[in-house]
Parts: C-alpha cells; structure tokens; sequence
C-alpha cells in the first residue's frame, strides 16, 4: 500500500490536549537528532576560539605586569618614606663633628624618629666611590655629610619644623624628606596603572568587535534556520538563545586556555626570578619589576578576566543576535 | 483576519508587480489563489505574511494595520499565521519530528507536553514510520507533508500554502487538499495559491485569480 492510499482520520488531532494513546506502536530510533537548532559545527568556533584565547593571554600578562609594577612602586614608596637625610654641608668655620651631634640630638626630640644613623668617613666614602673612585680621603674634600633618620611604623613627625629648626641651630644641614621621589614614583605608578587599564579596556573592545563579527557570520550562515525559526513564530530571545549557549562555550573554552597559558606563564617567571636571585640579570629584573610572584589575588584576577571574556563573548553575540533578528522581524524586512 | 485595501506593489523603479488590490481573507474561510506562473502568486502570500511591504495601499492583519506592528509584536502575529513553503524549508540537521515540532519548541512548550501530538500529525499525514529520519532522505511528497504539519502543529488562524501540490503525484495532491479541508472545518482560513486547475475542480471554493498583477474574486 502505498502512502497516499493510506486513510486519513476524519479529524485533524493536531495540538488536542487529550491524553496519549499508551499503547501506540512507538518507533525503534529516536525521535531526536540530539543537536540544537543552530548546529554547534555551523559556528566558526577554533579561529575564535584562539583570537579570545590570544586576547585573554595579553589581557592577563597586562594585568598581572601592572600589578607587579604597581607592588613594587609601593614597596619603594614605603621604604622610601620610612627615612629622611639630614645632609650638612661644609663651612670654613663649621665644627663638623658638633654640628652632626647637634643635627642628631636636635632629630631624636622629635616623636616617631626611630634612630638616627650618622654615616661615618667609610661609609660615606664607599657612597661617593662610583664617581670619585676608591681611597678617598675625606678630610682633603669639602664633603657634605650624611645623617640617616629611620622612623617608627606608621609615624609622621612635623618635618617642616624639624627642617626650620636644623636650619636656623646647625648652619649648613638642610632636610630631605624625598618627598619628590615620593611623588615621581606615585606619578609613575598611576601612569603605569592607567596604561595598562587602557590596553586592557582596548583589549576587550577588540574581543568584543572580533565576537560581533564572528556572531553575523554564524548568522549568516544560519540564515536559513533563522528564517525559519523567524516563520514558526521564534521571538528574538529564543532565537538569540540558540546562539548564546555556543558562544558562551567558544568563549569560555577561548578564555580559559589564555587565562591557563598566562598564569603558567608567570608561574615560570617566578621559578625562573627564583633560580637567578644572585645574578646580576636577576637582580636587574627585579630591582625594575620586583618580584615574579603575582600571588593569589593577582591569580584570583586572572580568573576573573577568564570569566569576564566568556561572559562578555555570550552577552555580545546575544546582544548581536537580537539586534540582526530585530531587524528581520520589521515589518516587511523578512 | 487579513484585509488588502488598494494594494500595490512593486519591486524597485520597475512598474506595478501587483496593483489595486482589495479583498479579505474571512475567518473560517478557504480560497485557492491562482493565476499563471508568474503572476505575483507567492508576491501575494508574502504580502500576507508581512515578509513583503506594500508599495502602496493598507494591509490590516487580525485587525492591526500592518504597518502599525512594532518588531516585538511580530512574532505573535506569526504564530496566528501557518505557512507552506513552495521549497518547504525544513531543517535539515534536526529530524523530522523535530521540523514539526518546530513552532512548539518556540512557543516554550514542554516536549512531554506536545509529543504525543506530534506524533498523531504525523501519523495523520502519513509520515509515521518517517518521524526519526532527516529531511534529506525524505521523498518530495514526504517533505510536503513534513511541511504541512509543521504549518498545522499550533492549529494556526490561517494557513498560507504555496504551491503544496506542485511536487506530488495526482492521488496524494488529493490527499493534501483532503487535509487542507479538514483544517478548515476545524476553524482555520485556508489560502492555498497553486496553478493546478484540477485540485480547485475538486473542491468548491472561493477563487481570486491573478492575472497581469490584478485580482478577480470567483465567489
């Protein structure tokens, strides 16, 4: 028997909310294909996938530099600021020897001053070594000499009158609270800050455009199932729906394997930094960068930029989605 | 539920594809829309389906002045509205009980909900034995009929089929009008637009013939 030959019930059973028939013939294979609306394999997924993944990489290398500058650039402000320089100058007339006692004596009334170290002819020559070479002999030069004044955790002594008064009782001293190099580091730490926050809001932006146009093509390369979701009734939010799920996966696979590669990347560093500790090429890195360690906040925000690119990746395509099939659905457009 | 006052249309700067159309599609109403190749037949069914805008004239669907439906009201005017597709867009990577089950699926139905219903449509056009196999190894008639219960699953207001008897053989074209009619008893509009003056002689139906872009009503 051929299908046209076969009978037709007399009535339509379509869309009855009367209860199945249990006993009906079921068939053997299933009913369903097991993939989505819009195929996986229909959404360019590997070269998006290694652009988020280079992008999150960068993104996580910019992070984790600013955040090792920005360490650094700290610990030079706090050991910078936890000491000031009397420095007294030579005079034909000057008792140096009364005039360094004075200065000290004058620095230890002050509350918050740790201790004051005076430094002594050797010491003072080996400062003085790189630009006027070894054996020196003080006593022939009109050297100005140096007092070190350490102060206590947390303290901030009045230095503007502590500087009056060396000026006016030990001719001479002057004060230096290094409150330039202070700012000069503050200034170039927020420089460094704001570079990298700008790289890292450009990176974005390029993962977000790159996301927009890899979206329209999975679009257009869907357009006929678009269409078609687009006549049976689909809303933008179903059919941006049937998107999202495989660019939050793109996404999170992209994001995932960038983020790993950078943190792999600085764990390496790290061993490496510790292994050159005594080299003069370990001392330079690290006198510019401090240490390799991120620790784990700046691990914790690694994976923080992984789950900030998947997220970003599935509300960007979703946002696209709806934006074309808005479109489409206007009337006369489709 | 659709009405077409002075209607024109035309594609580009070239002349009037479709001029001065006025006519309604009644609720519970079936009409063959015909006309020779060519005569803006599926033009017509497009203009219905809102996937066309008039150049000229007012088209009111379900009593909504087209042109007055926002983007988001869109999709719940085409849910009122079945369609059968001339080359049937079926989706080729999902089965055929899931092309059916289509317009369920986007209106957030569970499948436990709907299956048994997919299922008796399919056996109702005779598809049963086909429901897990993929369009692509479909016969011409079996994706016809695939299409049509797609269009018929959510029992629509009206149906709009084009050409639904152009790829089948004489007894099934038959059995499709057959289906078509008891749509239409069940309380849906039927527009069927086809060339083939031997189904319409099977059926006592209202006509509106297209020729040269102007339409004539055969009450």
């Amino acid at each position: 028997m051929t299908d046209s030959q076969k009978k037709l019930p007399s009535k339509p059973p379509i869309a009855s909310k009367k209860s199945a028939d249990k006993n009906q013939k079921q068939p053997q294979k299933p009913l369903r294909s097991g993939k989505s609306i819009v195929p996986r394999e229909t959404v360019a997924g590997s070269a998006l996938v290694f652009v988020i993944a280079i992008m999150t990489f960068l993104a996580c290398l910019t992070l984790g530099a600013v955040s090792m500058v920005n360490t650094s650039a700290t610990k030079w402000q706090n050991d910078i600021s936890r000491e000031v320089t009397i420095q007294i100058r030579p005079f034909d007339d000057i008792e140096m020897e009364k005039a360094i006692q004075d200065a000290k004596s004058i620095a230890l009334n002050y509350e918050g001053i740790a201790k004051v170290t005076v430094l002594n002819d050797k010491e003072t020559a080996r400062l003085l070594e790189p630009w006027l070479g070894a054996g020196l002999q003080l006593e022939e030069l009109p050297v100005p000499r140096l007092l070190t004044v350490t102060l206590a955790d947390g303290a901030r002594p009045d230095f503007e009158t502590m500087r009056a008064q060396l000026e006016q009782e030990v001719p001479g001293s002057t004060l230096d609270d290094h409150r330039t190099w202070v700012d000069r580091l503050t200034t170039m730490a927020l420089t460094m800050v704001g570079v990298g926050t700008a790289v890292f809001i450009l990176m974005m932006a390029a993962t977000v455009t790159t996301v927009i146009f890899a979206t329209r093509g999975a679009m257009a390369g869907n357009k006929h199932v678009v269409d078609v979701l687009h006549f049976v009734g689909a809303d933008s939010k179903f059919i941006s729906k049937q998107f999202q799920k495989h660019f939050l996966i793109l996404g999170l696979k992209g994001a995932a394997g960038g983020a790993l590669a950078a943190i792999l990347l600085f764990i390496l560093l790290g061993f490496w930094s510790s292994q050159t500790l005594a080299t003069p090429e370990g001392d330079q890195i690290s006198a510019l960068f401090g240490s390799f360690s991120l620790g784990w906040t700046g691990y914790f925000w690694m994976l923080v930029v992984l789950v900030l690119v998947a997220a970003m990746t599935a509300i960007t395509s979703t946002l696209t989605v709806r934006q074309q099939v808005n479109t489409l659905q206007s009337y006369g457009r489709n | 539920m659709i009405s077409f006052e002075n209607v024109g249309l035309r594609y580009g700067i070239g002349k009037e594809v479709l001029s001065d159309l006025s006519f309604q599609v009644a609720p519970n109403s079936f009409q063959f829309l015909t006309g020779p190749s060519g005569a803006g037949k599926t033009s017509l069914l497009r203009l219905m389906l809102l996937s066309l805008k008039p150049t000229r004239g007012l088209v009111k669907v379900f009593g909504k002045e087209a042109s007055t439906i926002r983007p988001e009201q869109m999709p719940i005017i085409r849910r009122k509205i079945g369609v059968v597709f001339q080359d049937f867009r079926l989706l080729d990577h999902l089965t055929t009980y899931e092309n059916v089950a289509l317009p369920l699926q986007v209106r957030g139905k569970m499948e436990h909900d709907y299956r048994q219903d997919v299922r008796d449509l399919l056996d109702w056009v005779g598809l049963g034995d086909r429901m897990h196999v993929h369009p692509p190894v479909l016969s011409g008639g079996e994706k016809q009929r695939a299409a049509i219960a797609r269009a018929l699953i959510d029992q629509p207001d009206v149906l709009l089929a084009d050409e639904p008897t152009g790829n089948v053989d004489p007894p099934l074209a038959r059995r499709i009008l057959r289906l078509f009619i008891e749509l239409h008893r069940s309380g849906t509009s039927v527009v069927i637009a086809t060339h083939d003056l031997s189904l319409m002689d099977q059926y006592d139906a209202r006509r509106l013939v297209l020729n040269t872009g102007r339409l004539q009503i055969y009450d």
